[in-house]
């Protein structure tokens, strides 16, 4: 899946730097491409990525491919109070991507339009050493399926 | 052989001054008080959260050299997983007499923040730090959003398990929250929003505070002064580290937990007299209430209305006021037990539960990632 390419950076610290079983993952980003590691031996897909695959166990083979297709948001929290200094409010959500992964990511928009199980596409924030963040947002044409409880 | 729990007690709670291992010193001295036995009796030890050698440090400050310990960390849930640990020690004769101890500072130390403890090496540091969640309570959060978005439900019904702690809090003088006056569904939807759903009246407090329990064998219990509470069975289960890893996030261990501690004890959840869950939030509670069997996944929201987990309700819950108003220090799951066991000899005062026999604690660590059942019952008279 490829995304929108904002100007938009990653407010709050960046993430851990990438390790020797990550670097594949955040390499990718830095083209704008979003993956996932795929296992040969059971056709399974995880994230992060591993050493094996937590499907079958399998060791061998394991390698990062693109993702395509829709995501959706499993759910999300609206934070009030920063722990490190950022804008308040801002949103954390719970994406499954179609390949069946669940990423933790920020979600951009208004939070008051955000619904479980809307779809959602993918949008890149910049990070100082070159690596992209993943985020979300609404898909544009999708309606809200229910009202706020 | 059975294991009975034979002493408890708390230490000092609320803004205390003292530090941890002072205020785990003194549930330990009261517990074994109470227990009718003494330092000296005690080869095994059990506690968490004093630094990472937690056993050797409480050993060392109470000046004993236990035959067994454990320092299993799991958050929330270790104090219930040392049940099951202990009562394995004590048949298999490594020790005698256990105590499972715990004591924090962290309201006097100002040591609780709202960031994560993510360990720079772990997969968490780079794929869920970077969203900010706050640790745990956005954790909880997400949870609770998707728990009432499956079952169509409102925030009232997380308000209601924050009502009904400050209403048995009003009859417990030891809670931190003893004289705050009753709270309202209304009160606890206006508070303000930390982490939605979650506002901050859908929180544990922070507090200092500590404990212990003595264990022993049910056979020795029988010759010492306090009635003994057995340990009929226990069950445990770990699921995720990161709120990304599971598929769903509703379909947590506290399930395999509560399902292993019931098969294991031959009673059921509505065999209980007493439930003491894990309320570091609103949702952990409804969470676990449906864990344990008391109602199918989406009942909590009925089974906690209208004051039935109250004081006079058909379903005594936390009757100590829980971690949202009793106190909160850190890690709560040996307060559970210990209200547990003061149910169960009949020493609660105005909140007493009439003739309770049985009771059950459920305990919950990390981010709903550890998870571990104790069923308790009164020991026969001779």
């Amino acid at each position: 899946m490829s995304g929108t390419t904002g100007a938009s950076s990653l407010p709050g610290p960046p993430p851990a730097p990438a390790d020797a079983v990550t670097e594949a993952f955040w390499q990718a980003t830095r083209e704008g491409t979003l993956s996932v590691q795929h296992c040969p031996a059971c056709g399974g897909h995880q994230h992060p990525p591993r050493v094996l695959c937590v499907h079958c166990g399998g060791i061998d083979g394991l390698r990062q491919v693109p993702v395509r297709g829709a995501a959706v948001l499993d759910s999300f929290t609206t934070v009030h109070r920063a722990p490190d200094g950022r804008a308040v409010p801002y949103t954390v959500g719970r994406v499954r991507l179609a390949a069946g992964p669940v990423l933790l990511v920020p979600v951009l928009g208004d939070p008051d339009s955000f619904r479980c199980d809307q779809p959602v596409r993918l949008v890149w924030l910049s990070l100082p050493d070159g690596r992209r963040q993943p985020a979300f947002t609404p898909a544009p044409d999708a309606p809200p399926d229910e009202p706020e409880p | 052989m059975t294991a009975a729990i034979v002493g408890a007690a708390t230490s000092d709670l609320g803004v205390t001054g003292l530090p941890a291992l002072a205020l785990l010193a003194q549930g330990v001295t009261r517990a074994l008080a109470d227990a009718g036995l003494a330092l000296s009796d005690v080869d095994g030890l059990a506690t968490a959260g004093t630094g990472r050698f937690a056993a050797t440090q409480a050993a060392d400050y109470l000046g004993i050299r236990p035959a067994w310990t454990d320092s299993t960390f799991a958050g929330g849930s270790a104090f219930e997983m040392y049940v099951a640990r202990a009562a394995q020690a004590l048949a298999s004769g490594q020790c005698r007499t256990v105590v499972i101890a715990y004591g924090s500072d962290q309201r006097s130390a100002r040591r609780r923040s709202l960031t994560g403890p993510y360990d720079a090496a772990s997969p968490e540091a780079q794929f869920e730090a970077p969203a900010g969640p706050l640790f745990p309570a956005s954790h909880y959060a997400l949870a609770a959003r998707r728990y009432l978005h499956v079952h169509g439900l409102g925030r009232r019904v997380l308000a209601e398990v924050a009502v009904a702690a400050r209403a048995w809090a009003l009859l417990n003088p030891e809670a931190y929250r003893h004289t705050a006056g009753p709270l309202t569904v209304e009160q606890v939807l206006a508070a303000p929003m930390l982490s939605s759903p979650l506002t901050t009246a859908d929180c544990c407090l922070v507090t200092d505070g500590g404990g212990a329990l003595v264990l022993t064998t049910a056979e020795r219990a029988r010759d010492l002064p306090r009635p003994g509470v057995l340990v009929l069975g226990y069950g445990e289960a770990t699921s995720h580290a990161g709120s990304a890893g599971p598929a769903d996030l509703l379909d947590t261990g506290a399930r395999a937990a509560a399902d292993r501690a019931w098969a294991a004890s031959g009673l059921g959840p509505h065999d209980m007299d007493v439930v003491q869950v894990y309320d570091s939030f609103t949702i952990t509670t409804l969470l676990s209430l449906e864990a344990l069997g008391l109602c199918p996944p989406g009942g909590a929201g009925a089974l906690v209305a209208d004051g039935r987990i109250g004081p006079g309700g058909e379903l005594p819950l936390n009757t100590s006021g829980g971690g949202l108003s009793y106190g909160h220090p850190g890690m709560f799951g040996l307060f559970l037990l210990i209200e547990a066991v003061r149910q169960l000899r009949g020493e609660c005062g105005a909140r007493q539960v009439p003739g309770a026999r049985t009771a059950v604690a459920h305990g919950t660590g990390g981010i709903l990632s550890t998870h571990a059942t104790v069923v308790l019952a009164r020991q026969d008279t001779r």
